[in-house]
C-alpha cells in the first residue's frame, strides 16, 4: 500500500442499453474522467456472470464495476433484477474471500446519466487508490 | 504382460477417500490381479525411501487424494509426479480443494490462534504452536510446515485425470481405474462422471417445473422433505442444477439435497459463482432492501452455501505469488 505510482486497474462490465450509452455520452460531451477503466460491453447487466468478476480479479483487476439500467428500465424486463440479487450475494462472497469492500461495486446508470458515470468512476478510482493494489493478504473471515 | 504399478497417496483429507477405495470390495481383487500396489499408506507399509528408490516414470498411475496443505504434501506429490506416468486427482479435495479449502477464507495466523489457543477444548498454557524444527531429548526433529493456503492438486503438479466426489462412489472409482488400466484413456484433463448436470439423472427431475420461483429458502432441517418431489420446488437449496452428474443422485435418494461435491460441469471455471448466480435467479424478490433483509435473516454464507467444495479452485491467492 501507499505506492505513489499505483494506477488502479478497473474492469467495468456495462450494459449496452444504459450504462454503455452513458459512457458514450460522457465521451461525446467531452467529460473528463480517470483513464483507469477497461469497459466490457454486455447486452444486459444480467449477462455479467459472477464468474467474470472473479476472473477479472484473478487476472489482475484491482476493482470491478458492474453497471446497468435502473430497476424497472431493463430492456429485457428483469435482467437487472437478477444482477441486483447476484451482486448483493457476490459482494458478500468476495468479502469472505478477503477482497475489501469497495473493490467491487454495482451501479445503476441510465443512458442520460453521463455525469453519474463520471462521478462513479472518479470516486471508485480514488477509493481503490487508497486501498492500494489488490494483494491477497488473507481471507476475509477474520472479521 | 507385466502388471501395472499403482500408487495411492493421501494429502490433507478426512479418510473418506480411502474408505471409498476400500469400498471397491471384491473389485479390489480384480485390481490386485491387474496391478501391483506400490504405495498405499492407509493399508500397507511403504516408506518414502521406497518411492525414492523407484526409477522415474516407473509407476503407471498415482492416485492422489486430499488437498495440498503441508510442505510434506507438496514434496510427496512432486516426488510421485516424477515417478509416475499418470497422476489422477481423486476426490473433491484433490480436484477443487474440497472442504479443507474453506480455511482459505482465514489467515494461517488466525487458524493457529484458534486451534492452539482459543478453541474451548484446548489446554495449552505455554501457547505452543507447531514448529518446523524442534529438539526433543537432544534429538533434532524436522516437521512439515503448514502452508499459507490449501491448494488443489493441479496447482502444484500436472494432473492427467480427475475423479470427483466427496468421496467418489465406488462405481465411478472402478470405472476410472479400470479404464485407465485397460489403456482406454480419455483425453487429458478428463473429469470422470457425467458431463451433464445432476438433474438429468435425478429421480425427482420429472417433478421439477419449467420455472422455479421461490420467495424464501429453507434449510433441510427446517422442513420435512417430501422424498418424491424436486427439493428445489419445496424451497430447499439443492445444488443439482450446477453440479456434475455421475453419482446417480445418491444423496437425493437418501433424502438430502445435493451439496455439489462433484464440482461444476465442463466449461464452468468456478462452481461457487455459478451456484450463486443460479440461486439469485430462482429467488423472486425485486426489491433490493427486501432481498438484503432476507439474506441477512437466512444467514446466507455464500462461501459455505455455494462454494463448499470448490473454494480451493476459486481462491484468488495467485495474486500474492504474482506480485
Amino acid at each position: 500500500m501507499g505506492d505513489e505510482n499505483f494506477e488502479p486497474k478497473i474492469v467495468v462490465i456495462a450494459c449496452h442499453w444504459c450504462t454503455y450509452q452513458a459512457i458514450n455520452l460522457a465521451g461525446t460531451s467531452r467529460f473528463k474522467y480517470p483513464p483507469n477503466v477497461r469497459v466490457i460491453r454486455v447486452m444486459c447487466s444480467g449477462r455479467s456472470d459472477p464468474q467474470f468478476v472473479i476472473e477479472a480479479f484473478r487476472n489482475g483487476a484491482d476493482g470491478v464495476l458492474v453497471a446497468g439500467c435502473h430497476p424497472g428500465d431493463c430492456h429485457y424486463v428483469n435482467g437487472n433484477m437478477k444482477t441486483m440479487r447476484r451482486t448483493v450475494l457476490l459482494e458478500k462472497m468476495l468479502e469472505q474471500m478477503g477482497i475489501e469492500r469497495g473493490r467491487f461495486r454495482r451501479e445503476w446508470i441510465s443512458a442520460a446519466e453521463a455525469k453519474k458515470w463520471v462521478d462513479v468512476v472518479t470516486e471508485m478510482v480514488e477509493q481503490i487508490r487508497k486501498l492500494g493494489p489488490l494483494v491477497m493478504r488473507s481471507g476475509g473471515g477474520d472479521g | 504382460m507385466p502388471k501395472a504399478k499403482v500408487a495411492f497417496y493421501w494429502c490433507a483429507s478426512c479418510g473418506g477417500c480411502e474408505e471409498a477405495q476400500v469400498d471397491l470390495a471384491d473389485k479390489l481383487f480384480d485390481l490386485v490381479e491387474a496391478a501391483d500396489i506400490v504405495l498405499w499408506p492407509v493399508a500397507m507399509d511403504f516408506k518414502r525411501e521406497d518411492v525414492e528408490r523407484m526409477p522415474d516414470g516407473s509407476i503407471d498411475v498415482a492416485i492422489i487424494n486430499g488437498g495440498i496443505r503441508m510442505s510434506e504434501h507438496e514434496e510427496m506429490v512432486k516426488l510421485l509426479r516424477r515417478k509416475s506416468k499418470l497422476v489422477v486427482a481423486y476426490g473433491s479435495c484433490a480436484h477443487m480443494g474440497g472442504i479443507p479449502a474453506l480455511a482459505n477464507a482465514y489467515t494461517k495466523e488466525s487458524i493457529f490462534k484458534y486451534a492452539y489457543e482459543e478453541a474451548p477444548t484446548v489446554n495449552n498454557p505455554e501457547g505452543r504452536r507447531p514448529e518446523v524444527r524442534a529438539s526433543f531429548d537432544g534429538v533434532e526433529l524436522e516437521l512439515p510446515a503448514f502452508l499459507d493456503y490449501l491448494k488443489p492438486l493441479d496447482e502444484v503438479v500436472e494432473v492427467d485425470y480427475y475423479i470427483p466426489g466427496c468421496p467418489p462412489t465406488p462405481e465411478i472409482t472402478w470405472e476410472a481405474i479400470s479404464s485407465i488400466l485397460s489403456g482406454k484413456l480419455p483425453p487429458k484433463g478428463h473429469v470422470f462422471g457425467s458431463d451433464r448436470a445432476l438433474c438429468y439423472e435425478c429421480p425427482l427431475n420429472e417433478t421439477k417445473p419449467e420455472k422455479i420461483s421461490l420467495d424464501t429458502i429453507k434449510r433441510p432441517h427446517q422442513i420435512v422433505l417430501d422424498p418424491n418431489k424436486c427439493y428445489l420446488t419445496q424451497g430447499v437449496l439443492c445444488m443439482g442444477p450446477v453440479t456434475r452428474g455421475g453419482c446417480k443422485a445418491l444423496c437425493i435418494k437418501g433424502n438430502m439435497p445435493c451439496t455439489g461435491c462433484f464440482g461444476p460441469v465442463d466449461g464452468v471455471s468456478y462452481q461457487g459463482a455459478k451456484a450463486l448466480s443460479f440461486f439469485s435467479s430462482i429467488i423472486n424478490i425485486d426489491d433490493e432492501n427486501t432481498f438484503r433483509k432476507l439474506v441477512e435473516e437466512l444467514g446466507v454464507d455464500p462461501l459455505g452455501w455455494f462454494a463448499k467444495y470448490c473454494l480451493g479452485k476459486g481462491t484468488i491467492y495467485r495474486k500474492k505469488e504474482e506480485r
